[in-house]
């Protein structure tokens, strides 16, 4: 392994908060195949990141090198301060839960869950101690002596939960626990885990692509893709201020509406109104608007910004009605646009007149897809 | 083999139903008599005197049961010595085989290797010589190594033939078995030793079981090789010193002794299978990922 990256100099006291630290990760397979470019992130105790991203974007690369299943390429993962970046895995005082859980199936569950503490030399009575403590916590204590072909879904995914928490790691590293649970228990185990989590001091680097799990159980989301870093911020920022057109389409379901219009003298036009453009667009000869269909609403007396739109398909989403709409701009060209309309609306016929406030709307460079505010 | 399918639906005319409830068990049936029924010739062979064994009309099922073909194998011949001759040698080689070919198999299904899937082909590519042609180079190896009339010359050939196929039946195996596991045991702090012997080989028994009883069957009946590198007659297999059973003139054929050593040389195999049964048929890895 070559260090030629230069490491920036941090301050003492910010390397004492870290918990886990990343400097210029990079990961390459190819050339051609680079999953993981440049990553620099730390997180802090108590905290909960998530990585998330569509699939192939490098987030289970990244996690993996942290746990020290992966060799960086370049780069270093420091973990409480210390470069762990050639330890294995098993020195790296981590934990890690597994997507497929990864449970021994010729232990017990009791076994299971001690064997990184017994490998580990910690007395028996302390080790005895910890796995009741941890399966009172978790709900265990009656399936202590089963093998993991004798549980549940839900029940192997909490021994897993188990087997990290008894480790008392300095990082907790969870990689898609919930994708193979069925969608109502997802959603229990998912407040579950928010609560656990949140009563532990260790942070936790949790991967994902779902970005309602994204959304309800971190503190920081760093949004990937092809292996870069697009966005790490909190849920809520993420949401409200994506940085790029990616983040924005990414994240919010259903997605972000994302109409290019041309510009002219520092306004774009969508048919016959134009929008002000924020100055950095001032010159710019297309841009990209974005708008979330829970922001496009029905036209009201006062409304500058309404269009007249065809509806051509409704799906019922139950808590709202999701309606697919086509504006037509000029002779030429038609926009197509979703919003969301509460499930109590009604309207005749099909065309209806909706408004885009103008503070909910994001402007995108068509160039380079990153967001410009105002 | 058969193939009616155990179809349950209501046929549209009542003639095939019936027709569908016999056909079945009777194929079976006919299936296992014909594969079983020289086996059940040898067994009822060995148990019948030797008037019923040479009287016309044939007597296919004796009224009188002798042990008189065991015992002269026990007592005129060292028939003893010749099974633990083939245990011994069936045992080793075995061992051999799954103690080097597990190991390469793991190799080959984990580590990313250059030129991975010539290796493989090669391995395949030898499997395909029938030993008979190994034969003369393999003697002269014999001769010049001076292993003649030693259990090495057989254990190492018989090891050497059931390489591939434990090679390639455990990489299948290795490959099908969750990388997560060996991840998840590194992250719980197991040495690569640790992890091989606690994490895989655990889950590896029935693969191996399954691999172990193909290359102890290939040794214990393995016949050429055996006959012509083992000479002494204390040190001779099963199989060669069934096919010299003689009796006192050569007009003579001694089938009930011949009869009794082929029940006494399939006896441990059958054994065998039936003892690790459980083992080959027990999914040892459900319930390792998501279920």
């Amino acid at each position: 392994m070559t260090r030629t990256d230069p490491t920036p100099t941090i301050a003492p006291s910010e390397t004492q908060q870290a918990m886990l630290e990343l400097r210029h990760l990079n990961k390459t397979f190819s050339p051609s195949v680079v999953p993981v470019k440049d990553l620099s992130l730390s997180v802090k105790r108590g905290e909960f990141l998530t990585l998330l991203g569509p699939s192939g974007c490098g987030k289970s690369t990244v996690l993996r090198m942290i746990a020290g299943l992966e060799q960086p390429t370049k780069g270093q993962v420091l973990i409480q301060g210390e470069d762990v970046t050639h330890k294995p895995p098993g020195d790296r005082n981590i934990s890690m839960v597994f997507q497929s859980y990864a449970l021994y199936p010729h232990m017990t569950v009791a076994d299971n869950i001690a064997s990184a503490l017994k490998l580990r030399k910690i007395p028996e009575e302390e080790v005895r101690q910890r796995l009741r403590e941890v399966s009172h916590f978790l709900g265990l204590e009656a399936l202590m002596e089963r093998k993991p072909s004798k549980l549940s879904g839900g029940q192997r995914q909490r021994v897993a939960v188990a087997r990290a928490l008894v480790r008392r790691p300095s990082v907790f590293l969870l990689d898609e626990p919930l994708s193979n649970l069925d969608a109502l228990l997802r959603e229990n185990v998912r407040a579950e885990l928010k609560q656990l989590f949140e009563s532990q001091q260790a942070p936790v680097v949790y991967v994902t692509h779902d970005q309602t799990e994204a959304m309800t159980l971190s503190t920081k989301v760093a949004v990937l893709n092809d292996g870069n870093l697009q966005q790490l911020d909190a849920p809520h920022q993420i949401y409200a201020e994506p940085a790029n057109q990616f983040v924005a389409g990414f994240v919010g379901s259903p997605q972000m509406n994302f109409l290019t219009l041309p510009c002219e003298a520092g306004a774009a036009r969508l048919g016959d109104r134009s929008f002000p453009l924020p100055p950095p667009l001032s010159h710019a000869r297309q841009v990209i608007l974005g708008i979330r269909p829970e922001h496009v609403r029905r036209a009201q007396p006062g409304d500058t910004y309404t269009f007249e739109g065809k509806i051509f398909l409704v799906e019922n989403l139950g808590m709202h009605y999701l309606v697919s709409v086509h504006i037509q701009a000029t002779q030429q060209t038609t926009y197509t646009l979703r919003l969301l309309l509460p499930s109590d609306a009604t309207w005749e016929g099909d065309s209806l007149q909706i408004a885009l406030p103008p503070e909910t709307i994001h402007w995108f460079d068509a160039e380079t897809g990153s967001a410009v505010r105002q | 083999m058969t193939t009616q399918p155990l179809d349950r639906t209501p046929s549209p005319s009542k003639p095939s139903i019936s027709w569908k409830q016999w056909a079945l068990p009777l194929s079976v049936g006919l299936i296992v008599v014909f594969c079983l029924a020289p086996a059940l010739w040898q067994l009822l062979t060995s148990f019948k005197t030797n008037e019923a064994i040479a009287a016309i009309p044939t007597v296919y099922f004796p009224s009188e049961f002798t042990l008189e073909h065991y015992q002269e194998l026990f007592e005129r011949r060292p028939f003893f010595n010749y099974m633990l001759n083939s245990f011994v040698v069936a045992t080793l080689s075995t061992v051999l085989a799954l103690g080097l070919g597990s190991p390469a198999a793991y190799a080959l299904a984990r580590l990313r290797l250059q030129g991975e899937s010539i290796l493989v082909g090669a391995i395949l590519v030898v499997t395909l010589f029938p030993p008979i042609l190994l034969f003369l180079g393999l003697l002269n190896v014999v001769q010049a190594l001076n292993l003649g009339n030693n259990y090495l010359s057989l254990i190492l050939p018989y090891a050497a033939i059931n390489l591939p196929l434990t090679i390639l039946v455990m990489r299948s195996f290795f490959q099908q078995l969750p990388r997560d596991l060996e991840d998840s045991a590194k992250v719980d702090g197991y040495s690569t030793v640790g992890l091989l012997l606690n994490i895989v080989l655990p889950l590896t028994l029935p693969a191996l079981a399954t691999t172990g009883i193909l290359a102890f069957i290939t040794a214990w009946n393995e016949f050429i090789f055996a006959l012509t590198f083992i000479t002494a007659e204390p040190m001779k297999t099963i199989p060669v010193a069934a096919s010299q059973l003689g009796g006192a003139s050569i007009f003579e054929v001694p089938f009930g002794p011949i009869a009794a050593a082929t029940v006494l040389g399939t006896l441990p195999l059958v054994l065998l299978v039936l003892f690790f049964q459980r083992q080959i048929i027990r999914g040892l890895t459900s319930g390792a990922v998501k279920g």
